[in-house]
């Protein structure tokens, strides 16, 4: 008989004999032992996944007509061939394909996400300046979207076809249908241009040295917009899903059960149905937080707010591709990071999935 | 009755109050500058670094020039003004040029600004790395510093374009000796942190947000510059830009930074002041490349019909909104001295394109179409898009099938200059204040650079057109300088490898507040904004 391993093992093996030395007992004894180590394994498989998004990316960036050199001197309106073989020679474009590509997956493998001849910037340094603008919109923007569409979602089942769920779910339709820029637009012509009342652009008032609080408020107020208008967008299909699941978990047996022991409506649907409803949400909350890091390209350029996807966005044109690389790179990481954090997530909320 | 004199006397009263409403406030006030202030000029797209002596982006040299300063400048009549050099001298031969140096300029770093500065800029960074100071400082083979203050630049032929070249912030600004020599000048840190001698200093450059600049105290010319900051935000949304200058977060943008579909709503708001002077320099031009490598472009009568097809007027005023000037000839009208209006004419005359094409053997077709060609415009916004769309319904109309194609920047130039796969192109290049600058890499055959972009991809070669190039780079008579730019445009203007479409006004839009920003030639790109001040 072969040994279980030890994440096959029901929660009780510690009572069974251990197979394995005694560090790996205590390992197992820690709260979190299986969590962690599912979450290794995970990365590992995923180590493959990263060197094929890489090959991938490379052949597909190297296929786009044009290179930077090109880019550069046409935006300085001349240029002359020794100009141009010496921007080359400079950006490693005169060595053939394939040792670009050795160069940069060797660098890679020392942790070097390479330069950005673009920016004079090394690519690193460039992502993680964008980061923190990037994330503090997504996350803003994505708290305040599930928060928002959870609830429409509930208050809509709640009472469905009701005039409440009909007024929810045309919201819930026109904000989707709403083209993200044309919302961001119309909010700058109103709050900005006529009233006055918000910044149109930017994430902080440039150089007014504002410190602690009077700074949080500054950027506080640049965010209201760019924010609101990503939220907005996010809210519909929040509000959708979360309607929709339910719905569905109102029709199970045991809800028809809670409702014949007597229980409120409140406590059925709060208790019972919502945290059953909720998995479609995770679900679609994972595959979102997973494009967190590209951040919104049209939010981005309509509120010039500095984050990656603008970043992302801009390189493109630019044929930057060691700046490409890395920002997909570093996509394709948090994607599967969000993707384990789900898969956690589903095993707290319902305690019939297991990890394996 | 009243006297008919009084009547007379409040009419003209009347009409005074009339031109005084007309002009704004009394000269007198305008003229007093008031100091202190932040200016927030709008940026698009972010450069990689600032450096324009090594890279000529006009976006670099919006910034840059604020903080670096050249020799000269050009006056908005593109004659040679004092700058860093207080007074210059050209010999008789035209091969050795004198500069006196202002004394007591110092750079940002507390050096002084002497001519080995000079010696440094010419001979190691313009003449080595500048993309269009390798042509124009060609002839130079030495610059002699016999004191501090005296840089005399010696040539081994004449070279007149050069006083222009010299004499713009933006084209060539002098480069701190001390900081890049012996360094490898493109990956020193300074040309992204410029040292400099201009009124602003650099302080803090947070990319993809902003580049902010600090007023330089110990400025050369005391008492100025007026403004305390200039702030160089990076907003690449066209409407965003807008909706900032409407809303006074923007005080300034320039090369045309709005749509020009929005311009009608601009130019009816008080608070904004349009101005399209300051892009001489320059001189942006609209033109239509042409392919001369295959039939039926080869023919010079089919490119003659299409020059006589496409409505020049017409597209400045629809396409344009008349920010704009219907071309003639390829030396643009703000080059003044060089200008040339006496060339073979191609006033919109549809028959006589349908007769030039017939007589050149294609026929219109049962379908009315002759032959099919592509166009390529170059992808810089909705402008262009449409410019190329105008010219399709143009040519369609004397049975030149159009295929329009759109890619973007790095395709479209990987496509003509490298691939030399298109038949024609629409696009804008700079003709520069000088014809070798900007117009000469047109024609040249010489300048039939494969995978060089902005040079001549038509493939046109004529030795007339050649010579007259060839003598104007070094002919040191004025006179007959321009003699030959006259011939050089009428032999442009027949056989026809490319068809001038438009001058391009670009538009600087500024707050009504900000006084002196655009006085020189390069306007706000190479102007160093040390007189700019924004009304209280």
């Amino acid at each position: 008989m072969t040994l279980p391993l030890a994440q096959d093992l029901p929660l009780t093996q510690d009572k069974q004999p251990s197979p394995l030395p005694a560090a790996r007992a205590a390992f197992n004894r820690l709260p979190f032992a299986r969590d962690l180590r599912f979450v290794a394994r995970r990365l590992l498989k995923a180590l493959p996944l990263l060197l094929a998004v890489v090959l991938f990316n490379f052949c597909l960036l190297k296929l786009a007509p044009g290179d930077a050199a090109e880019v550069l001197a046409g935006e300085s309106a001349a240029a002359t061939p020794e100009y141009l073989a010496e921007l080359r020679a400079r950006f490693g474009l005169d060595q053939p394909v394939h040792v670009q590509l050795f160069h940069y997956v060797w660098k890679l493998a020392q942790f070097d996400l390479g330069y950005s001849f673009r920016h004079n910037m090394s690519v690193r340094e460039l992502i993680m300046g964008r980061l923190p603008a990037t994330l503090l919109l997504m996350a803003s923007a994505l708290t305040l979207a599930v928060t928002i569409g959870a609830m429409l979602g509930v208050l809509a089942s709640n009472k469905v076809n009701s005039w409440r769920d009909t007024l929810i779910s045309v919201f819930a339709m026109l904000s989707f249908a709403t083209p993200v820029f044309w919302m961001g637009l119309m909010m700058i012509v109103l709050f900005s241009v006529n009233l006055g009342w918000l910044p149109s652009s930017g994430m902080e008032t440039i150089a007014s040295g504002r410190t602690g609080f009077s700074y949080i408020l500054d950027v506080s107020r640049h965010m209201v917009m760019p924010v609101a208008t990503l939220a907005l967008f996010y809210v519909a299909v929040y509000t959708r899903v979360m309607r929709a699941s339910m719905l569905e978990v109102f029709n199970q047996d045991y809800v028809t059960t809670a409702r014949a022991k007597g229980l409120s409506e409140n406590r059925i649907t709060f208790r019972h149905v919502l945290r059953n409803a909720l998995l479609p949400l995770v679900t679609l909350l994972g595959v979102q937080m997973g494009t967190m890091l590209g951040g919104s390209v049209l939010v981005e350029t309509v509120f010039s707010w500095p984050g990656l996807g603008r970043l992302a966005f801009e390189a493109v044109f630019q044929r930057d591709i060691n700046l490409l690389l890395g920002i997909l790179l570093s996509c394709s990481f948090v994607v599967i990071a969000a993707n384990i954090l789900v898969d956690v997530a589903y095993t707290k909320l319902d305690p019939r999935i297991a990890m394996s | 009755m009243p006297p008919k004199s009084a009547l007379a006397l409040s009419r003209r009263a009347l009409m005074i109050a009339a031109i005084a409403l007309a002009t704004g406030p009394s000269p007198v006030l305008a003229q007093t500058p008031v100091n202190g202030g932040t200016l927030t000029f709008a940026l698009s797209p972010e450069p990689p670094f600032v450096l324009t002596s090594i890279n000529t982006t006009l976006q670099m040299g919006m910034v840059g020039s604020k903080m670096m300063e050249s020799l000269l400048k050009l006056d908005t009549e593109l004659k040679p003004q004092p700058l860093l050099a207080q007074s210059w001298e050209i010999s008789p031969d035209g091969k050795s040029y004198s500069f006196k140096l202002r004394p007591g300029v110092k750079w940002h770093d507390g050096k002084d600004f002497t001519s080995a500065d000079v010696k440094f800029t010419v001979m190691e960074v313009l003449k080595k790395l500048h993309p269009r100071g390798r042509s124009a400082f060609a002839k130079v083979i030495d610059v002699e510093t016999p004191d501090p203050l005296t840089a005399i630049i010696k040539l081994s032929d004449p070279a007149p374009p050069m006083l222009t070249a010299l004499a713009s912030s933006y084209e060539s600004p002098m480069t701190p000796k001390h900081v890049f020599e012996g360094t490898d000048i493109a990956a020193n840190p300074a040309v992204s942190k410029p040292i400099g001698t201009g009124p602003f200093m650099f302080k803090e450059w947070q990319k993809g947000s902003f580049i902010l600049l600090e007023k330089n105290p110990n400025y050369w010319d005391a008492g100025k510059p007026h403004l305390d900051r200039i702030v160089f935000r990076i907003i690449n949304d066209a409407s965003a830009r807008a909706a900032g200058l409407e809303s006074g977060e923007l005080q300034i943008g320039g090369l045309s930074p709005i749509p020009l579909t929005d311009m009608v709503r601009i130019e009816k708001n008080p608070a904004l002041a349009i101005e399209t002077r300051g892009y001489a320099y320059m001189s942006p031009f609209m033109l239509m490349e042409v392919n001369t490598r295959k039939p039926p472009l080869n023919d010079v009568r089919v490119r003659q019909a299409m020059a006589f097809a496409i409505d020049r007027d017409r597209m400045t005023k629809l396409v344009w909104m008349n920010y704009g000037k219907p071309a003639v000839s390829p030396i643009p009208s703000p080059v003044v001295t060089f200008h040339s209006t006496d060339v073979p004419k191609y006033d919109y005359d549809v028959e006589k394109a349908k007769k030039l094409l017939d007589e050149a053997g294609y026929k219109a077709g049962p379908d009315g179409k002759r032959f099919k060609i592509t166009h390529d415009f170059i992808p810089l916004g909705s402008d262009y898009q449409r410019t190329g769309e105008f010219i399709k319904q143009q040519l369609g109309r004397v049975g030149i099938d159009v295929e329009i194609r759109s890619q973007d920047l790095p395709s479209f130039f990987r496509r003509v200059y490298t691939d030399y796969d298109f038949d024609t192109t629409s696009l804008y290049y700079g003709a520069f204040a000088d014809p070798t600058q900007g117009v000469q890499r047109l024609f040249w055959s010489k300048s039939i650079q494969k995978g060089v972009v902005y040079t001549n991809p038509g493939d046109y070669r004529s030795e007339a057109m050649d010579k007259a190039l060839e003598g104007a780079q070094s002919e040191n008579d004025p006179v007959k300088r321009k003699a030959l730019y006259l011939e050089m445009q009428r032999i442009a203007m027949t056989d026809l490898p490319i068809i001038p479409l438009m001058e391009t006004r670009f538009i600087t839009i500024a707050s009504a507040k900000l006084k002196n920003h655009t006085l020189t030639a390069d306007g706000i790109i190479g102007g160093n904004f040390a007189d700019a001040w924004l009304e209280k």
